[in-house]
């Protein structure tokens, strides 16, 4: 699971941490993270921009500046596995209904 | 504040080759020829030989290992050929049958010219039992109990 070792690399980073706990606690900009932290506007962008890849928080604008929030849809570790799961065993319906239809038409 | 994690609901679609009614019957009736063997919840650990789909509103849905035993995946809620199926999907993060766990996966046949169109919703993800309370108590308890429950999903 990649994204499972993804999100537990960026959470090892103790700043890191202690952003993504404080976005349990609401949506919040750079600078408020900034704030409220012993960390530069730019450290925390840095450390946002890796937990976003690691899917563990969004982004959105509000006005000139963007509000990160805990993703829970990314957060869903089984989620997205069961995403995974059902886009496989639909691709694999897919191919047997298919399969059934060519050896319909050969039979024509 | 605390939040509450709500999952959306999963949403997928394809398009097949074969008629409505063909569609429904192949997705239910012929659930082993497609279904991926490669899960097997089975406590025996047998392969997977059968996966069944009982064809009414209460009927079961499990699977058959090689060795016949055999252990249920859910049920069926609604069962609607050739448009509409409703399966109670009551496995846990952890692959195990859980009978107090009730996920719903909608399956949706519409007619599109020769073929069909397939809608799946696999919806109240929210309630999968430990692994979603495990993710709330995470966002109460701290990042240790976030970082168990990763570990504990992953494992």
């Amino acid at each position: 699971m990649a994204h499972l070792a993804n999100a537990l690399a960026a959470l090892a980073d103790p700043t890191r941490r202690a952003i993504f706990e404080r976005l349990g606690a609401g949506p919040a900009s750079v600078g408020t993270l900034a704030e409220k932290l012993p960390v530069s506007r730019p450290a925390v962008s840095q450390h946002l921009r890796v937990l976003k890849e690691a899917g563990l928080v969004s982004d959105e604008p509000q006005g000139t500046r963007r509000v990160y929030q805990i993703d829970p849809a990314g957060l869903g570790v089984l989620r997205r596995w069961l995403d995974q799961f059902w886009d496989r065993s639909l691709a694999a319906f897919q191919a047997e209904a298919d399969a059934k239809a060519r050896e319909k038409e050969q039979a024509r | 504040m605390s939040q509450t994690i709500r999952p959306a609901p999963l949403r997928k679609r394809v398009s097949v080759k074969v008629p409505q009614a063909r569609a429904f019957e192949i997705f239910t009736a012929g659930m082993s020829r497609w279904w991926l063997k490669t899960h097997t919840i089975n406590p025996t650990k047998s392969p997977i030989r059968e996966i069944l789909v009982e064809p009414r509103a209460g009927g079961r849905w499990f699977e058959r290992g090689e060795d016949g035993s055999e252990c249920d995946w859910g049920k069926v809620i609604a069962w609607e050929p050739p448009a509409r199926l409703l399966l109670a999907w009551q496995i846990t993060g952890q692959w195990r049958f859980d009978p107090n766990l009730v996920t719903e996966v909608e399956v949706r046949f519409t007619p599109d010219g020769d073929g069909t169109t397939v809608e799946l919703e696999h919806r109240h993800l929210e309630r999968l039992g430990d692994t979603a309370a495990a993710m709330r108590e995470a966002f109460e308890g701290g990042w240790t109990s976030l970082l168990e429950s990763f570990a504990r999903m992953g494992a």
